[in-house]
């Protein structure tokens, strides 16, 4: 995974509270085989409609997402993470998470931004109205400022999660840092312990 | 230095397997062997790709496809795009990985829980992982056996190791001995009436007793198969003679010293004594009749001769209204006696009962009989060697000569990803392991049994046991 310091740059209000992980992308979806190209499948129930906000050109390019409350309830599918992602989002905001899409989230290198609901609303209400308004995280301060709104507030995120962000570690990333001990125990392995060479 | 605490048999595995303590965090787990399908792997390998990560130990990982192949007309290309699409990814994600791949058709092919214990590479004291629920099959030779999901099929295959909190541990105790017409999957089944689906949630459940003890390979595999059903982590029992029997000479099994060394490290793999557990279920033996399920869960199971339960017969609430939707899903009044309840389908097979000694029983009450006019069935072999054992012993004769369709080995009506599917309101006794809602097929209807009552049943025409046929 990349890693993540400050994500700096415009926002998509998507003014809709409690979009579960089956509106981030439907069900259909999951029947892929890659990994990739979920980009497409990207809210499409809702993609149809030329006003919806993703449609809008005042918002092409924007790299944040800024969601109403509850988002990213429902099921615990990874998939909803990597639409998001591969559509171009770097970090999403929302007054609150459903708890698995933020660990999803956060271990695939989307920065979960939980602030307060009022601030959430102002945000909301100003990007609807001024779609150049520039946002920056900074991961290792938790910090979202917004200087044309004076908004300048923290998030939480944990320690080890910050780390993760910072040094650009998935959950293999971490693990691979013990290769070492890995390494050490294969060589204490019994001998008789079956194997499949290729072939 | 004091004395070693006591430990089970699952924390002597798992301490075997500590790469590095989690203090606090999940422990990191050494993984002996990686089972792979075509299902659960095709984006972990991608996330491989994109991470432009190896496999750590390919030789540690073996691929067969399973979930969605045919099951008839297997020298014709699979007709369905999307399991088409799954099965070729898996070859050529084997091919650019390096891994060991038992394709359709090939003997060595079969579903993944019947062929790794076969070729003799599910071994006492292993790790083993799947992206697959019921790899708590291979516990059956006392080793730590568990399903995962597809992020952490990509973990293994990256690390060959796995990040894991601690469990809780479980004793299931069958005293006794069973009663004569009684077999493995009855066993569970009862077990699964005591403790409900959910009775073993965070737990390994250790299986043990005179019971369990006099069970063979094929029977120890029907029991912790179905471990995962009651909702248990994992579920496992103590390798004894009857294990090391079973894999003495087998391709993957140690042989000369190395045999000998390996056989003296299993036979120290067994709970102390004095080990505490955290959960204990006792059951006698003695009281276990063939079974059968009624609902739409695991749980909801009674006797073959007893009569369908209704939500009266709850005192749950959450119980009662689980009963009340079963019977309208199953289409059946309570009180009906299951024996009066007519079948449209039995299907033999699935890695609850599809290996040998499974179609030894189904055939021995099936020779000499005919299956009841109407009912349509199939007899899927586990694997590719199965099936060639099943024809050397002539099983398939007697089954043909029934009437019993004899299949290709795979996963077929167990989940019905391929074309072996219920239609709606279709009834089956089958020997798999799930009886949910529309799981062999949209509005299909579900009844686990054993094998040999679904031979029973087969031929009766409505649920029967062998000891019922005139
Ligand atoms: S036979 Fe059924 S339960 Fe077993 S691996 Fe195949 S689909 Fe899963």
């Amino acid at each position: 995974m990349r890693a993540v310091r400050i994500v700096q740059g415009t926002a998509v209000p998507l003014d809709r509270s409690d979009v579960d992980t089956d509106q981030i992308i439907p069900s259909d979806w999951l029947k892929r085989v890659e990994r990739t190209g979920f980009e497409k499948g990207l809210f499409s129930e809702w993609r149809d409609e030329p006003s919806f906000v993703l449609n809008r050109e005042e918002y092409a390019g924007a790299n944040i997402l800024l969601a109403g409350p509850n988002f990213g309830t429902g099921s615990s599918r990874e998939h909803a993470v990597w639409a998001i992602q591969q559509y171009g989002f770097e970090a999403v905001i929302s007054s609150r998470f459903g708890p698995i899409f933020k660990n999803n989230a956060t271990k695939n290198g989307l920065v979960p931004v939980e602030v307060g609901a009022d601030i959430a609303q102002r945000l909301l209400e100003a990007v609807a109205t001024d779609p150049s308004i520039e946002l920056t995280i900074d991961v290792q301060r938790r910090t979202l400022e917004v200087p044309a709104l004076g908004v300048d507030t923290t998030f939480p995120l944990d320690e080890s999660v910050v780390e993760r962000f910072l040094e650009g570690l998935d959950d293999i990333g971490i693990t691979l840092r013990s290769a070492d001990a890995i390494d050490d125990f294969e060589s204490r392995r019994p001998a008789w312990l079956p194997s499949t060479p290729a072939g | 230095m004091g004395k070693k605490p006591s430990q089970t048999l699952s924390q002597k595995v798992w301490d075997d397997h500590v790469v590095r303590h989690g203090h606090g965090q999940p422990d990191l787990l050494y993984i002996d062997l990686h089972l792979v399908h075509e299902v659960t792997s095709p984006q972990a390998f991608d996330g491989l790709r994109l991470g432009s990560r190896r496999v750590r130990r390919p030789d540690l990982t073996i691929a067969t496809e399973d979930h969605n192949i045919p099951t008839a007309n297997i020298d014709r290309p699979i007709a369905d795009p999307v399991s088409l699409t799954q099965v070729n990814t898996l070859r050529s994600n084997c091919a650019e990985f390096g891994i060991r791949l038992f394709s359709m058709g090939q003997r060595n092919n079969g579903i993944v829980h019947v062929i790794g214990p076969e070729l003799g590479l599910t071994q006492p004291g292993m790790t083993v992982v799947c992206g697959d629920s019921h790899t708590s099959t291979h516990g059956a030779f006392g080793a730590l056996a568990f399903g995962i999901g597809t992020s952490e099929v990509e973990h293994v295959l990256a690390t060959q190791t796995l990040p894991q909190p601690p469990q809780e541990t479980m004793s299931i105790t069958i005293t006794g001995e069973l009663p004569a017409g009684s077999t493995a999957k009855d066993v569970v089944l009862a077990v699964l009436g005591e403790v409900g689906t959910g009775g073993g949630i965070g737990a390994i459940a250790e299986f043990r007793g005179p019971v369990i003890e006099a069970l063979s390979m094929e029977g120890r595999m029907t029991v912790c198969n179905m471990a995962i059903e009651f909702g248990a982590k994992a579920g496992l029992i103590a390798p004894d003679a009857t294990t090391f029997d079973y894999l003495r000479d087998r391709p993957h099994a140690p042989s000369g010293p190395e045999w000998d060394a390996a056989v003296e490290a299993w036979s120290r793999l067994r709970t102390d004594d004095d080990a505490v557990f955290d959960r204990e279920v006792v059951i006698d033996g003695s009281t276990i009749t063939p079974h059968v399920t009624w609902g739409t869960n695991p749980g909801q199971v009674i006797r073959l001769g007893d009569t369908i339960p209704g939500p009266d017969d709850f005192d749950d609430p959450a119980e009662k209204d689980a009963a009340a939707r079963a019977l309208e899903y199953m289409g059946f009044a309570a009180g009906t006696p299951i024996n009066d309840i007519a079948v449209d389908t039995v299907f033999i097979g699935s890695c609850t009962n599809s290996r040998i000694e499974d179609l030894r029983a189904a055939a021995a009450v099936a020779v000499g009989r005919r299956v009841a006019d109407g009912v349509r069935t199939l007899v899927v072999p586990g694997s590719g060697l199965v099936k060639e054992q099943a024809e050397r012993e002539g099983l398939h004769d007697v089954f043909v000569a029934a009437g019993f369709d004899w299949r290709e080995p795979g996963c077929s009506m167990c989940l019905a990803m391929n074309p072996d599917k219920l239609a709606v309101g279709e009834r089956a006794a089958s020997t798999s392991n799930r009886n949910f809602e529309g799981r062999q097929g949209r509005g299909g209807r579900t009844h686990l049994v054993s094998p040999a009552v679904a031979a029973a049943t087969a031929i009766a025409g409505h649920f029967a046991t062998p000891e019922d046929l005139a």
